[in-house]
């Protein structure tokens, strides 16, 4: 720019100095700038002296009100909880199969149940309940131990081959590697392959059905749908915990399985077992 | 001499880089060891050629650097601009979210992207050119330092092509606006040393008395950038031959250091160096005195001064104590007035000059920037308030207020001065198109205003679906209630974004064809100082 910057008519004059001619007026601070800052100033000290602020050797201070993020959290939780003291005490007091008749009780204990849920059992279950390897789906109408609200209640209560309760849920599945001769098992697997309907060896097949009938028919029922009482799993439809491929199968009968769930009545009270056995049963595959 | 010093530094690079990238244990790693073999080379070559060559002593300004820099700023802003858009259209659309991308092209990788582009890129080019040409003329001095400018400009583009090729190939430290890994990191600090060398050389050179206002922002943006960069990426490499370094500080300490870095970012390179370039390029366009030299003193120092306090207000409602949030709060509260100051000295500047708002679309432009500066400096305080933070933290309304800043502020104050400056380096009497700079005018606007707007309202009702209680105490609505629920905001977010793309590409055409078709100015000679 080569034309100079016009004058200002007004009274106001510039500081002298000018720098590719770009000039400055003395204009004074405007006045409700200048107050305003000030104001925001006495605002934050008010502040830092109403909530934790300075920090000093031990602790910070706790300014006078006397606030912090953790109290305030807890003062909601409280608030709810003593709100919804009288709901749970009635979720304790109510046989599991007439919770669902109480509106508004049915809708604590599922969304409680739902918490408890989401805390303690997506791990294992999925954030869905839709299982993963050596984790059952909760959301289908295949059951080991069983899935109407009691037997749920039972299970999640007392935990299954868990070392720290006695009243646990137990069922043997040995690695047959030690009983059985490796023809034995081999055949076994054909059979079990059969049985769920898949591509099978018809003569090792044949051949297994005996080992089967003398090994596993036992748990597995004669016709191996299976036995809830000791958790076998039903064998003759496509839900698989484990896998249901022949390697896997193979993978099954010769080492074992045992899986863990907890106790869970060691790590949270009867309300919020309750909650989340009838937030699990209303997934999809209650009984 | 000097030449073959330098071409012996350069062959040892290459030759390092060689060997770097032969025992390279990732591929981004890989690929940076060749981009410095390329750059190196390349230079060594150039040198190689120049050898013996009589130099012409230079006299004038030194504006050839800023011309490279006016380009590389219009086509870094397309860059970053293009990847907002395509990132938010991905929000909108997730089916672009194709398959083929992933692992290169996916939204994560392709986020960091878009705010290193449109920040560091968009962003460090225009004030790295800017003040290099303010710093000229408001000292009346040549740059200081002869080819320090260049390495500062060339080394800057390498420092981008680093950590552009990072992020697509997986190299990042994971905090934001300092994604970058190691070799980036330290590339960056020693170009920006010798950036900060060039600027107070050139101060120091100067023939005018005072420093003008431009200048004190620019300096304390460069100096506390090097601080704050240097202290956030304190890191240890875990191999010499490999891009993953592991970070000295863990925890909420690492959170603490990581968002005063952030917000100083915002408060140092958005803020202080985007205001020493309003102060040059408003009152050059008006033609106009700054309206107070005593509020720019007072604002700058309180500015200053305060920002550096504010960044814990990122983490309200975190493991951070209670006492770090409450200092944040209260710096940040009291950082709204002498933030305004600098929107009052833009404005006020203008005072007699009204009219030009009606026939000189640019200073319209500038306004609107400060117009903007203005809001989201008001809008920053109040989200920092610990009751509003509870809202809007996480939500869409912070994406929605770092835009109406950078959209608005950095970019449109970027436009101005690009407009102001093509012609004066190019030496043309005027712009190609002034309607063209209308059009740009209005669809920036119009496409802030867009995205803003739908920000604020999918934020707030985020906050509100995500807090949203029943009345025994639980949570009404699942996080992806909310995703579908911000569905509308975020088309409207990508079309505003759009619009904002389409006013940058007809910019870029305008520029282009004011250096082309524009008749030349009758030469000045009066303009450059005696060395």
């Amino acid at each position: 720019m080569t034309k100079a910057p016009k004058k200002q008519k007004k009274e106001v004059k510039t500081t002298g100095h000018s720098w590719d001619g770009i000039e400055e007026l003395n204009n004074p601070l405007p006045r409700w700038w200048l107050w305003t800052f000030y104001g925001c100033i006495v605002f934050a000290l008010v502040y830092m002296a109403a909530y934790p602020a300075i920090p000093l050797l031990k602790e910070a201070t706790p300014g006078f009100l006397g606030w912090s993020t953790r109290q305030d959290v807890a003062k909601d939780i409280k608030k709810f909880d003593d709100a919804n003291k009288a709901l749970e005490e009635k979720l304790v007091a109510t046989d599991l199969t007439q919770v669902s008749e109480d509106a508004e009780l049915y809708h604590y204990a599922t969304s409680a149940g739902a918490a408890v849920f989401r805390t303690w059992c997506i791990q294992c279950h999925g954030s869905g309940g839709q299982g993963a390897k050596g984790f059952p789906n909760l959301l289908d109408d295949d059951w080991l131990w069983g899935g109407d609200v009691e037997t749920i209640y039972t299970t999640v209560t007392h935990g299954i081959r868990s070392s720290a309760d006695d009243d646990t849920r137990t069922g043997e599945m040995p690695a047959w590697a030690d009983v059985l001769e490796p023809d034995e098992t081999k055949s076994v697997i054909e059979y079990v392959l059969k049985l769920s309907g898949q591509d099978a060896d018809q003569q090792l097949a044949e051949a297994g059905a005996i080992v089967f009938e003398d090994n596993c028919a036992a748990c597995h029922g004669d016709d191996g749908t299976g036995d809830r009482d000791l958790g076998a799993p039903n064998l003759t439809d496509a839900i698989w915990l484990y896998g249901g491929d022949r390697a896997t199968i193979t993978e099954t009968v010769t080492k074992g399985r045992h899986g863990v769930m907890p106790n869970w009545n060691a790590r949270l009270n009867d309300a919020d077992i309750r909650s989340v056995t009838l937030y699990v049963h209303q997934l999809g595959g209650g009984e | 001499m000097w030449d073959f010093v330098k071409l012996v530094v350069l062959g040892a690079v290459v030759v390092l880089a060689a060997i770097a990238a032969n025992y390279a244990r990732d591929v981004a790693y890989l690929v940076h060891a060749l981009i410095f073999m390329a750059a190196a080379g390349a230079v060594f070559l150039y040198t190689l050629r120049n050898v013996g060559k009589v130099k012409v002593a230079d006299t004038g300004y030194m504006d050839g650097v800023i011309r490279y820099g006016v380009i590389a700023t219009a086509a870094w802003g397309l860059v970053g601009f293009f990847m907002g858009v395509w990132i938010a259209s991905e929000l909108a659309f997730p089916g672009l979210n194709f398959q083929f991308l992933e692992g290169y092209g996916n939204f994560g990788r392709l986020r960091p992207l878009h705010t290193s582009a449109v920040i560091f890129a968009f962003g460090g080019n225009a004030l790295i050119a800017t003040s290099f040409y303010v710093v000229q003329r408001t000292s009346a001095a040549r740059l200081w330092g002869g080819n320090l400018a260049w390495f500062v400009f060339w080394g800057y583009q390498l420092v981008i092509a680093l950590a552009a090729t990072g992020y697509v190939l997986g190299a990042t430290q994971s905090k934001e606006y300092a994604e970058f890994e190691w070799v980036a990191d330290w590339s960056l600090t020693v170009v920006w040393v010798a950036y900060l060398m060039v600027f107070m050389g050139t101060l120091y050179k100067r023939k005018e008395k005072h420093i003008y206002v431009a200048n004190w922002f620019y300096l304390s943006f460069i100096v506390t950038i090097a601080m704050l960069h240097i202290v956030n990426n304190l890191s240890i490499p875990v191999s010499l031959f490999g891009s993953k370094s592991v970070q000295v500080f863990s925890g909420v300490q690492d959170a603490m250091v990581q968002w005063w870095y952030g917000h100083n970012a915002v408060g140092f390179f958005l803020t202080a160096g985007f205001l020493g370039m309003m102060y040059y390029f408003v009152p050059k366009q008006a033609e106009r005195p700054v309206f107070s030299y005593k509020l720019s003193i007072i604002h700058f120092w309180a500015l200053i001064f305060l920002y550096i306090w504010a960044g814990p207000h990122h983490l309200h409602y975190t493991a951070l104590p209670d006492w770090a949030g409450t200092l944040g709060m209260a710096f940040s509260i009291m950082l709204w007035m002498p933030s305004w100051g600098g929107m009052i000295n833009g404005l006020m500047t203008l005072s007699g000059a009204w009219d030009k708002l009606r026939t000189d679309p640019i200073i319209r432009m500038m306004v609107v920037s400060v117009a903007f500066y203005g809001m989201s400096t008001f809008e920053g305080p109040m989200m920092s308030i610990r009751a509003v933070n509870s809202l809007s933290h996480y939500t869409d309304w912070t994406i929605g207020h770092v835009h109406s800043g950078a959209l608005g502020w950095n970019g449109m104050i970027t436009f101005g001065a690009l407009y102001f400056l093509v012609p004066k380096l190019w030496h043309r009497e005027r712009l190609y198109s002034l309607p063209m700079v209308s059009w740009h005018f209005w669809l920036a606007t119009i496409g802030i205003v867009l995205y803003a707007s739908s920000m604020w309202v999918s934020g707030i009702m985020e906050g509100l679906m995500w807090r949203e209680v029943d009345a025994q105490g639980f949570l009404v609505n699942s996080f992806a209630d909310t995703v579908a629920a911000k569905w509308p905001m975020n088309v409207v977010r990508a079309t505003g974004g759009a619009m904002y793309l389409t006013g940058a590409i007809i910019m870029c055409y305008n520029l282009w064809m004011t250096v082309k078709r524009s008749p030349a100015k009758a030469e000045a000679t009066a303009a450059a100082p005696a060395e």
